[in-house]
């Protein structure tokens, strides 16, 4: 508990101006793997607030635990010990299924290594979110041919990811995690595997999203990447070992 | 979501997949395809061979001299058997007398024979019989008529020839009423049969077949080689044995032997039993390697399928979308693989009853699309319900 305490008047420093609602709560949050016997601290003690409508980036080097961080928050992992709270309610309890739909409703995901569906069309991978949403069949295909037109492929709706390059097959995931309508949008290193050019255009998106409302959690290694947000928190060995606000925040390079 | 949903789920997968789907199915397709078209050739081995010993009738007794019952009861007594005494035409007549309109009694002769006709000789076999032999013979005329009574009685120079002599004497031409040589012996042909094939018991078509009589004469012997009685009704076929039995034992004490088609069948069926367990288990091997490339293909896309999982997971799918989705593209892949695989055999097993004779079976069929169904289910849902069960990084992550 100790060692929660100076990030947590840290926080108070950057959180205290959190104009609206908490988007996305993690309190006391600890992560702890078993690795061939060895037991692994990802993550000792992480409190976070993030704030709606904020572009926040989680930084730190490989192997801090901020990937870990953001997989807890994005309910894609449990924590081991603490809580989670969703739009002010409460996941922890929550079985897999129930996690499942605040995923799909709430939440949309941007990988390193683009996760999308292989040997299937920029459409069909669009539109995955909303066939687990139920969404009738000519709406889901209404509504992922426009996020595709919003990320600019609207002429590659047909082609697969592997007929796409680097950048165009992050810009269909990111269609495909905006296609919901999803409050928070979580991206992890969205850039790592672009080049710069297609890097700054992904982080351009994000950043117009965020001017939309939409809250942006971004985690990266690189501050030039992380300079794009408003608010920078810096995780070290499983700590949050700093939270500031940008000062001159690197506006994106547009479409 | 849905069951239509999850429908369309699975074939989008299945056909975003096709090499994948195709190897799958062809595992299925093989093992079902092979277990039918292997059980259809040994049961229609089986049938045929069983069709042509019920084809002689079902209530034929053959009566032989000789003690053969201690033999296993098999029907080769073989060459150990010492037969002391044989039939005589006079037994044939005491059972006749005993049996009564009971029964038809046909005493018969087999010999060796050479055939003469202008310049062609063939040899063969005779086959001495009375004028009822027909009915036990079960041969088709081609042309020409059995010989009468009257004809038997005298022992007259008349025989019908087989459809081998016939063809062979005759060539294109038809035999009744012309004139053959037979071990020197001038006869008439009086009948013609049609072409039988081979069967268990011989060649058929490469007979003759002349009044008992005749044939005794002709062989210089006044035994004959069996008797064979037709029961009229053949659900008192055990009583006729019985009273043969009685009629021949004073005289032939146990030193003769009356064989039933059952019998006959009997002894069959065991060895052609044997024939049906190794292809069953020819079959089975089938199965397994069927079921092995199903496994295979199932498992080596394990890594790529729990990334889908997890990409799927991570998008919202819940639990049950993503096993009903492995559920209905297994079942999908197994069952459109039996049905190919179910056509497959069944077309080979046609076509290859030129050949071979083959029969479809339908336990094979129900087993080996069972089976096959049952592996690509389990194959191809197991993973995905232990990859469905992950928490959506760890699928995501999984290598």
């Amino acid at each position: 508990m100790t060692a929660v305490q100076p990030q947590t008047g840290m926080r108070d420093s950057a959180g205290e101006a959190c104009p609206g609602p908490v988007v996305l709560e993690a309190r006391a949050v600890t992560k702890t793997y078993e690795l061939d016997g060895v037991e692994v601290h990802a993550l000792c003690g992480v409190d976070l607030q993030v704030c709606g409508g904020e572009m926040l980036a989680i930084m730190g080097p490989s192997g801090s635990g901020k990937s870990t961080l953001m997989h807890i928050v994005g309910l894609l992992d449990r924590p081991t010990t603490g809580t989670v709270t969703i739009d002010g309610v409460d996941v922890s309890q929550m079985d897999p299924n129930e996690l499942a739909a605040v995923r799909n409703r709430r939440i949309g995901f941007v990988f390193q290594s683009f996760n999308l569906l292989a040997r299937t069309s920029a459409l069909a991978n669009v539109e995955l979110p909303l066939i687990y949403a139920g969404v009738s069949r000519s709406e889901r295909i209404r509504r992922a041919s426009e996020a595709l037109e919003r990320v600019g492929l609207q002429d590659r709706i047909k082609h697969m990811p592997n007929q796409l390059s680097g950048g165009q097959q992050q810009r269909a995931a990111i269609a495909r995690a905006l296609v919901t309508k999803p409050s928070i949008v979580l991206a992890d290193e969205p850039t790592g595997n672009l080049d710069s050019r297609s890097g700054m255009e992904v982080l351009a998106f994000l950043q117009e999203l965020n001017s939309q409302g939409i809250t942006i959690v971004l985690v990266t290694h690189d501050s030039n990447v992380a300079a794009h947000a408003q608010r920078v928190v810096e995780i070290s060995d499983g700590r949050i070992v700093a939270d500031r606000r940008v000062g001159q925040r690197t506006v994106g390079a547009g479409q | 979501m849905n069951l239509l949903e999850s429908f369309r789920i699975a074939l989008k997968a299945l056909n975003s997949n096709k090499v994948r789907s195709a190897l799958t199915m062809l595992g299925v397709i093989i093992g079902v395809a092979a277990v039918i078209l292997l059980v259809a050739i040994g049961s229609g081995v089986q049938q045929e061979i069983s069709g042509q010993i019920e084809g002689l009738g079902s209530n034929l007794l053959f009566v032989f001299p000789g003690d053969f019952s201690g033999g296993g009861g098999g029907g080769a007594g073989g060459p150990g058997t010492e037969i002391r005494k044989r039939f005589s035409l006079d037994d044939a007549r005491t059972v006749q007398r005993r049996l009564g309109a009971e029964a038809i009694v046909v005493p018969v002769v087999q010999g060796p024979a050479t055939l003469r006709a202008g310049n062609r000789t063939l040899r063969t076999t005779i086959a001495g019989a009375n004028e009822e032999g027909n009915q036990v013979f079960n041969a088709t005329y081609v042309a020409g008529r059995h010989y009468n009574r009257s004809e038997y009685s005298a022992g007259a120079r008349v025989v019908m020839l087989g459809a081998t002599p016939a063809g062979e004497l005759f060539p294109g031409q038809s035999s009744v009423g012309r004139e053959v040589s037979i071990n020197g012996e001038r006869f008439t042909v009086v009948g013609e049969m049609a072409e039988r094939g081979g069967t268990l018991s011989g060649d058929q078509d490469n007979q003759v077949y002349m009044p008992t009589t005749t044939a005794q004469r002709l062989l210089g012997s006044k035994d004959l080689s069996s008797i064979i009685v037709k029961a009229v009704d053949p659900k008192r076929i055990d009583l006729v044995k019985v009273q043969i039995q009685r009629v021949l034992r004073p005289r032939f004490g146990d030193e003769f032997t009356v064989f039933t088609q059952e019998q006959t069948l009997g002894i069959l069926s065991s060895l052609l039993g044997t024939l049906t367990v190794m292809l069953a288990g020819i079959a089975s091997i089938s199965l397994l390697v069927g079921g092995i490339g199903i496994m295979n293909i199932m498992l080596v896309s394990v890594s790529e399928r729990t990334r889908e999982i997890g990409i799927r997971k991570a998008v919202g799918a819940r639990t049950h979308d993503i096993l009903s989705q492995f559920v209905i593209e297994a079942v999908v892949l197994s069952v459109t693989g039996g049905i190919v695989g179910i056509a497959l055999g069944w077309a080979g097993s046609a076509a290859l009853q030129s050949v071979v004779p083959t029969e479809i079976t339908w336990w094979a069929v129900t087993l080996a699309f069972f089976f096959s169904a049952a592996v690509g289910i389990f194959f191809g849902v197991y993973p995905a319900w232990k990859a469905s069960r992950l928490n959506p990084i760890d699928a995501l992550r999984y290598e």
